[in-house]
């Protein structure tokens, strides 16, 4: 049944040999996405294969860090820490340019103002689990 | 067929364990059935312990020929229902028995779980737990998108909520029954935007149980036979992001396929019961099920249609949103169906039903299981 979490940081990704690429890129700035070299198409979250066509060959793009929301809702109530400490806030489904979607806070307004097909951008927030163990999380801010 | 159907105690039941009330509803349904403990041979049900059919037939001292534990949330007991038909008609067990329950209300009172569900950052999780994502979250963002492409309103939704307290009111065993309105949801807090807590299910304890036997054994059985006429699953995503359209539930295609095997269309329909984790969910699933066109949902649930009066009873007990919510909630849909199918919902009864459909949704309108029953 559902407990409260024994650590305070059990929120926080435990990279994978399928992630590790991904959360290194977000230590230095960068959102990047899998992109199947077989049916060129992109795919998040990542996998060694691509969930298309199962093919391996598979390598890591850039993507522009801009996108829309494509839903969203604003979280009033989470028994469980460290959220409780930090409703309201907003997440939302973010449809990025390359294609694909992704999960993440919108941050940098109100949560009010946000709105479905609102353009944002990606940001990065940083949360530590130690003092030499920093992740570095992709989140979007309204553009412009 | 469903040959027994049984609720254990439920609501407000802090002095018996989780185990004690499966016990306690397999035998009521066992009973109900006109068979004995020894004659079942086939045991479907799925719960939070690692293992959970095993413990569950050691505490009931039964070692059965079939087990099924199939987890997809709570459409698991439609799944059950699906898997123990193909199960009967291959000769691999003869009476099925589905159970469930879990103290999940008093364990929150006690203060040994949490309202939330922490799920740890590992595998896909890892691109979703650090921003507290939450499971009423996960349902609001389905409202959200369904308001933006369709102009769903809020107050279409409480509609929902309303008219399944008032089913409630008739229902003495509900845990809810004192009449809300339109404007007692939308003053309710707002839980995850755009649901407040009257769109959101209760929290309860509670079990259940259902027999299903051979056509062949229930010709002999003491209760009147309700038919499995058709019964189909599907399943879509684990990862919110994986799902490709937030205003669609996997019911679509479920309820395509049973309506399809048991030859019936949805306007021969006479009671309906499907799953209302939150008001949302029952509005995807009308669309879904093909009651209203997608987009409509809003509107059709307008005016009362789905109260014991109206054009179609749905949740005649009063649903997850007012009479009882363990948990994984599809077992007590097809209790209910069997029970309205068999003439037995005192009080609450639907007029010459003899048609229900049912639909469990599990997870985050992650999986679907859809049956059709009918009485002779």
């Amino acid at each position: 049944m559902p407990q409260m979490p024994k650590i305070a940081t059990w929120h926080l990704p435990v990279p994978d040999v399928e992630s590790a690429t991904y959360w290194q890129g977000a230590r230095e700035g960068k959102l990047l996405i899998k992109h199947c070299n077989a049916c060129e198409r992109h795919f998040f979250y990542p996998r060694a294969a691509c969930p298309f066509c199962w093919s391996v060959d598979t390598s890591w793009r850039e993507s522009s860090g801009r996108g829309n929301v494509y839903t969203f809702t604003v979280v009033h109530q989470n028994d469980l820490p460290p959220f409780r400490d930090r409703v309201p806030y907003v997440i939302a489904v973010i449809e990025l340019e390359e294609g694909v979607r992704m999960t993440a806070n919108v941050e940098g307004c109100s949560p009010d103002d946000v709105r479905c097909g609102m353009r944002v951008r990606v940001a990065f927030r940083d949360e530590a689990r130690s003092e030499d163990d920093v992740v570095s999380l992709p989140v979007f801010r309204p553009e412009g | 067929m469903i040959a027994g159907i049984a609720e254990s105690r439920f609501g407000d039941v802090p002095d018996a364990t989780a185990l004690e009330l499966h016990q306690e509803a397999a035998a009521l349904a066992v009973a109900d059935a006109g068979l004995a403990k020894d004659d079942v041979d086939g045991l479907f049900s799925c719960g939070a312990d690692l293992l959970h059919p095993l413990l569950l037939a050691e505490y009931l001292g039964i070692r059965p020929r079939y087990v099924d534990g199939t987890q997809v949330g709570g459409s698991a007991w439609e799944f059950f229902l699906h898997h123990a038909v193909g199960a009967i008609e291959s000769g691999l067990c003869d009476v099925a028995l589905l159970n469930y329950a879990t103290t999940s209300r008093s364990d929150l009172k006690r203060k040994v779980r949490s309202a939330n569900v922490a799920i740890e950052a590992r595998g896909p999780a890892q691109f979703e737990s650090a921003y507290g994502h939450t499971v009423i979250g996960r349902h609001a963002m389905a409202a959200t998108r369904h308001m933006h492409e369709f102009g769903t309103t809020s107050a279409q939704l409480a509609e929902i909520a309303v008219q399944m307290r008032a089913n409630a009111s008739r229902n003495p065993l509900a845990m809810y029954r004192d009449p809300i309105t339109v404007d007692d949801v939308l003053s309710s807090r707002l839980i995850s935007s755009p649901l407040h807590k009257l769109d959101c299910c209760i929290r309860s304890d509670g079990g259940g149980a259902v027999v299903i036997v051979s056509e062949e054994r229930a010709r002999d059985l003491p209760k009147k036979p309700v038919w499995v006429l058709g019964a189909a699953e599907a399943i879509s995503h684990h990862t919110m992001s994986e799902w490709h359209d937030f205003t669609e539930s996997p019911a679509k295609y479920s309820a395509e396929r049973a309506f399809a095997m048991a030859g019936v269309k949805p306007d021969e329909i006479d009671v309906l019961q499907v799953y209302d984790s939150f008001t949302i969910t029952v509005l995807l699933t009308l669309e879904a099920m093909g009651f209203c066109a997608k987009g409509e949902g809003g509107a059709f649930v307008e005016g009362g249609r789905l109260t014991l009066d109206g054009s179609l009873p749905t949740n005649t007990d009063g649903g997850g949103l007012s009479s009882n919510h363990p948990g994984m909630r599809g077992l007590f849909l097809i209790i209910e169906a069997a029970r309205q199918l068999r003439g037995e919902a005192e009080g609450r009864q639907v007029k010459d039903a003899t048609l229900a459909a049912v639909n469990g949704t599990g997870g985050w309108f992650s999986s679907t299981g859809t049956l059709i029953l009918g009485a002779d």
